[in-house]
């Protein structure tokens, strides 16, 4: 086995140990996007609306 | 209300400023803890390779209570000061609570499969950390279930103090009660029971979830600003007439022609 085969294999525990890193970041992850996104739209959205209500006046 | 609006306007600066640091510091953490958690650290004597789940498990159980117990004293500022960002900050740190809580019982499980033989037992700690876990769904559901935040906000204030009771429980419950789960090897009274080159790594990540805390609070936290003064736009702009708008209505992106529909209600 070459040494990166037996990194992977994290001695047996890799079926354990590789999701668990796995899920932690998809979940942390994901929600660091959807924080991110939300944070532009509303930026967005709330910019737009300034605009809107300025020009009217 | 001039100086309702100057806490949030010099929170939004402060944060503006703030924001890229932590981000930054964030990767830059995480990225070191990584390194030090899957290849750095030794393979432990009894577990192998397995131990390497505890450089995500243990501090994510750490923001978990830790993160709650932000919520709870936010709440409590906001229910007794009536301060208008501590409501907001209690809010947005929920659901990263909630993210933090979820990754700590899942990582759980994967290491109690191949170390205890089960997925899942109903042993004081990892029961008392489901109820923790349903506690900050609950917070959340019940902040975003009114339509004025106001209402939600206060209702779930109550809720998130109600359940500090749990976080003793969850702290102390592998010394009261039998459990499978092993008691407390860095936070105790004495010296760690922990090799040093196992507890860096997990202090570094630590330090890493909670930047990312902070990073993700603070852009929570600033989003829910701008909806809210989209909102309070919307609303004071709108006819007499006209029905209130819905919360996810306000926060959705304006529609090129939504004023112009509006204005011909």
């Amino acid at each position: 086995m070459s040494a990166a085969a037996a990194y992977f294999a994290m001695g047996g525990y890799a079926v354990f140990v590789w999701p668990a890193y796995a899920i932690t970041g998809a979940v942390l992850g994901g929600l660091a996007v959807a924080s991110w996104r939300r944070y532009r739209n509303s930026a967005r959205a709330l910019e737009r609306l300034q605009r809107q209500l300025g020009a009217r006046r | 209300m001039i100086s309702r609006l100057a806490n949030p306007a010099r929170f939004m600066r402060l944060s503006a400023a703030l924001l890229p640091w932590c981000a930054w510091a964030t990767l830059a953490v995480t990225a070191l803890g990584l390194y030090l958690a899957l290849f750095a650290a030794p393979a432990d004597y009894q577990q192998g390779e397995a131990v390497r789940i505890m450089y995500v498990h243990v501090p994510a159980a750490w923001m978990a209570l830790n993160v709650y117990l932000f919520v709870a004293v936010a709440s409590a500022v906001a229910l007794v000061w009536r301060h208008p960002l501590a409501e907001i900050a209690a809010r947005s740190a929920a659901s990263i609570g909630a993210a933090f809580t979820f990754v700590c019982l899942t990582t759980g499980s994967l290491w109690g499969r191949p170390m205890w033989g089960a997925w899942w037992v109903w042993d004081a700690r990892l029961t008392s950390v489901l109820v923790l876990f349903f506690l900050y769904l609950g917070y959340i559901g019940l902040v975003n279930g009114f339509d004025d935040p106001a209402r939600g906000g206060r209702a779930g204030s109550v809720l998130a103090l109600v359940g500090v009771v749990n976080l003793p429980i969850i702290k102390f419950s592998v010394d009261w009660w039998n459990t499978l789960h092993q008691p407390a090897s860095v936070l105790r009274l004495g010296k760690p029971t922990i090799a040093l080159s196992m507890l860096t790594p997990l202090l570094v990540m630590a330090l890493g979830f909670t930047l990312l805390f902070a990073t993700l609070l603070l852009l929570r936290m600033r989003a829910e600003l701008n909806e809210r003064k989209a909102l309070a736009l919307r609303l004071n702009t709108r006819p007499a007439t006209a029905p209130p708008p819905t919360r996810a209505e306000a926060a959705a992106p304006a529609h090129p022609g939504g004023a112009a529909i509006r204005q011909a209600r």
